[in-house]
């Protein structure tokens, strides 16, 4: 049976009436082949123009409407919902674009304009000729969260979720959550206390009954689509059984290993058993099997010293029994509808900036490494001391923009908070040492969020800080102090500065591995491997698959405000999302023909969204219609056109084409 | 670099100079700005970075003619006038060679009428000055004019209270 098909074309104002003729396109429409009703109207998105739609479907029990107006873009889903509300099939409402793609571009050829937008209309209305009444697709929605990475942005996201009665998972690749957020021992711009605001966070996840935290923990694999995630969660054994472990610390006395300590940011030594931070809820050591003599090849030259008995150091002193090498890593699994990316940063390498001796010279420090110096638990007890000698320094220079924004060499990228926060390190070094003198080398001050600019000003009226803009070509050491190499920029001066210590305000960068990670999440990154929001104004914590989320400096660099701010959005978006039952999806994605489809697995290949899978049973290749988003790339690549998109399909498309060639000749 | 230059300064002035952040503000309002050799703004880094020697030797602190304009108008409430005078202070005691001789001479011979009579006497006081200034041509049609009206009076009045006035001069030590 034949469509009753109706046409409604938009004045659009002058932007369409101005260009195309609207009467005279009503009056072709109305000679075209199934069209019972056609008529134009100056606005038909506004309130009475869609009522005019709207009547005009009951009164004339239309089963196909074109409206020939603007893009789809801004009023598709308008007059779909006009239709479906008085009882017809939304999918059988097409617009024909004659605003940007006729009147826009031919705003000085009247004829033209309105010939061309006849045949858009004409070929639209072909298209719906063979439109399908469809009906949107529920997908389940499995209402629980898992969180990447348990610093602060992990930990903010993963409470508030908790306390809106959702189950959460918190992935963390350490042996404690915390973060980065638990080696600063202040903020700016106030001088808050972070291990008092930290711990309480951290007590109240780990007391909190729906979120479940799995350390020592990385994403093994990544299944599902929005609503449905199946994530596998590696944990590395951290050997120590914390039902048993008393804290006593016998086993940090006794392991023969001494390295590093990250955490400390090599400011101190720790054993390969050691306890991971100060904070308390890592009271527990953790064994690192990377540094354990136990796990090390033993040499031959040893075996035959008699070391053939591999190191049990810690297992023999542990009074109750707590320590268990044997343990092997174990594999998790969690289902959830919605995940969130709060993986972090680290910060660059200053091994990568030879110029100012960084690695070389212990008396230049990275920024973290000066944190741990003003934490009262830390490696000094608070204390500046010089790492060389443990000599209070009596002057300081504080470079920023080490390895930020140096497109050629480095990063292009600002890192936003070193401003900031060497800011608040030189006005706690100047309150610490009286007698001190801080120079921040600089080159722009970046500090532009609420009561930043004062914080700055007030360093240098209070601490009398001294900034000096530019960028300090080398460091050397020389005589027991370093030699700073600078150039006064506002004062066009070269200058030498003898200082005591070198810190350095070192680029924030995505946290290492993070390329694997979001290649396993199917989450894009950009040229710095952060990772993307799908708009940086409208959708700013959405990834790029539906169901991920993203928070804090992963994304970008940026400081703890604007990490929480952005932790509770994606917060506020997830509960969003689990406030309904069910997920929608568009109907318009692709379909599969069984019996001509051969199971060539091109399209599985093609697809940007791993939205094609093949049957193993049928051996034909199925569409998620969850994960679909109905682009078409395996309409096109499909070698026996085995797969159409609903409703656009290559036959309509071949005929809105015929339509529009013929009557482009006819002009 | 001498930092005490700047606690120096910050003293004897009363100006919180390290708040200076260099909008310049001070020099496109300046009158004398093209007799300076550092612009004010510049003078306010130096002093922040210690530049001492260049400083006491520059020309800008001489040229200042402490009309104020820069302190009205400095977003930090620096009033750099004061900041000048520390400067010329600090070059005289240091015995530094001024860069601009004559202005000193004429500062000098105002400071020495002053101490003498409590006030100004311009007849003695030019004198003295074109003696120091070894300038003995310059402005002479004008001085003539200003005597035949009158302008410069041959008779120097004294201040009525002169011992007010050594009181000043010792207390500030000169």
């Amino acid at each position: 049976m034949e469509k009753k098909l109706g046409v409604f074309v938009c004045w659009c104002g002058s932007n369409i009436a101005g260009s195309v003729d609207v009467d005279k396109a009503v009056e072709e429409a109305k000679k075209l082949d199934g069209v019972v009703h056609a008529e134009n109207y100056m606005y038909m998105c506004s309130d009475p123009g869609q009522q005019l739609v709207k009547d005009t479907i009951a009164e004339k029990g239309l089963d196909g409407v074109v409206v020939a107006c603007c893009s789809p873009r801004m009023h598709e889903n308008t007059f779909r919902k006009a239709a479906g509300s008085v009882g017809m099939n939304s999918y059988l409402v097409e617009i024909a674009n004659i605003r940007e793609q006729c009147s826009w571009v031919h705003q000085n050829n009247k004829p033209v304009a309105t010939a061309k937008a006849v045949s858009i209309i004409e070929g639209t209305l072909d298209k719906v000729k063979e439109n399908l009444p469809l009906e949107t697709i529920t997908i389940d929605l499995t209402k629980r969260v898992c969180v990447v990475g348990g610093g602060i942005a992990g930990i903010m996201s993963a409470l508030d979720l908790a306390n809106a009665d959702y189950d959460v998972a918190i992935i963390e690749r350490d042996p404690a959550i915390g973060g980065h957020m638990a080696q600063i021992s202040q903020t700016f711009p106030y001088f808050h206390n972070i291990p008092e605001l930290l711990q309480k966070k951290i007590d109240e996840v780990n007391a909190h009954s729906r979120i479940k935290v799995y350390v020592n923990s990385e994403v093994e694999v990544l299944d599902g689509y929005v609503g449905n995630f199946n994530v596998t969660i590696k944990t590395r054994p951290a050997f120590v059984d914390p039902a048993k472990c008393t804290a006593c610390g016998k086993c940090l006395e006794v392991c023969p290993v001494s390295v590093a300590d990250e955490f400390n940011r090599g400011l101190s030594q720790r054993g390969a058993i050691f306890r991971y931070n100060q904070m308390e809820n890592a009271r527990i050591p953790v064994l690192e099997q990377s540094d354990c003599l136990h796990f090390v090849d033993v040499e031959d030259a040893e075996m035959d010293a008699g070391a053939s008995v591999r190191c049990q150091a810690c297992v023999e002193a542990c009074p109750e029994d707590a320590i268990d090498l044997g343990t092997i890593r174990k594999l998790n699994e969690e289902f959830v509808g919605a995940i969130v990316m709060a993986t972090g940063y680290d910060l660059y390498s200053p091994a990568k900036m030879p110029e100012y001796g960084a690695g070389k010279i212990p008396d230049v420090i990275d920024a973290l490494a000066f944190e741990r110096l003003l934490d009262p638990t830390g490696p000094t007890k608070g204390q500046v001391l010089r790492p060389s000698d443990g000599q209070v320094p009596k002057k300081v220079v504080f470079i920023q923009c080490v390895g930020s924004r140096d497109p050629e060499r480095h990063k292009a990228y600002c890192s936003r908070a070193c401003c900031m926060y060497t800011a608040k390190q030189a006005r706690l070094y100047r309150q610490q040492v009286e007698d001190g003198t801080a120079y921040v080398s600089y080159m722009d001050i970046r500090s532009d969020s609420r009561d930043f600019e004062e914080f700055v000003q007030k360093g240098m009226e209070e601490e009398n800080l001294v900034y000096i803009r530019g960028r300090v070509a080398k460091v050397i050491q020389e005589n027991g102090f370093l030699r700073v190499f600078t150039s006064d920029t506002l004062s066009s001066r070269q200058l030498e500065i003898e200082a005591d210590l070198v810190v350095l305000a070192m680029a924030m960068e995505p946290k290492t591995g993070i390329r694997d990670l979001a290649k396993k999440m199917n989450v894009t990154i950009d040229g710095d491997a952060f990772l993307s929001e799908t708009h940086i104004k409208l959708y700013p914590v959405e990834s790029s698959t539906k169901g991920v989320y993203l928070a804090g400096c992963g994304q970008s660099p940026k400081d703890i405000t604007d990490t929480v701010s952005q932790a509770l959005a994606t917060a506020g978006k997830i509960q969003t999302m689990f406030s309904n039952e069910t997920l929608i999806a568009d109907p318009l994605i692709a379909e599969v023909f069984s019996d001509v489809c051969s199971g060539c697995g091109i399209c599985i290949d093609i697809c940007p969204y791993g939205a094609r899978l093949m049957n193993d049973f049928t051996r034909i290749s199925d569409v998620n219609q969850a994960v679909c988003q109905g682009c078409g790339a395996c309409m096109a690549a499909c070698p026996n056109k085995a797969c159409e998109l609903i409703n656009s399909t290559s036959r309509q498309f071949v005929r809105m084409i015929g339509d529009f060639a013929g009557k482009a000749e006819a002009v | 670099m001498a930092e005490n230059l700047l606690q120096k300064v910050m003293a004897e002035s009363d100006q919180p100079i390290n708040l200076c952040y260099q909008c310049k503000k001070c020099s496109v309002g300046c009158p004398m700005i093209e007799e300076f050799d550092f612009p004010p703004n510049m003078v306010m880094r130096m002093v922040q970075l210690g530049m001492k020697d260049e400083l006491l030797k520059s020309r800008a602190i001489w040229m200042c003619i402490s009309c104020e304009t820069c302190g009205t108008r400095c977003p930090n409430e620096i009033r750099i006038a004061p900041i000048m005078d520390s400067l010329r202070a600090q070059c005289i005691e240091e015995g530094v060679v001024p860069a601009d001789p004559v202005t000193v001479a004429l500062h000098s011979a105002f400071i020495e009428s002053i101490k003498t009579f409590g006030r100004v006497h311009e007849a003695t006081m030019l004198m003295n000055y074109k003696w120091k200034s070894k300038n003995f041509t310059s402005d002479l049609d004008v001085g003539i004019k200003l005597f035949l009206k009158g302008k410069i009076p041959l008779m120097p009045k004294k201040s009525k209270n002169m011992a007010k006035i050594k009181e000043l001069f010792q207390e500030s030590g000169k």
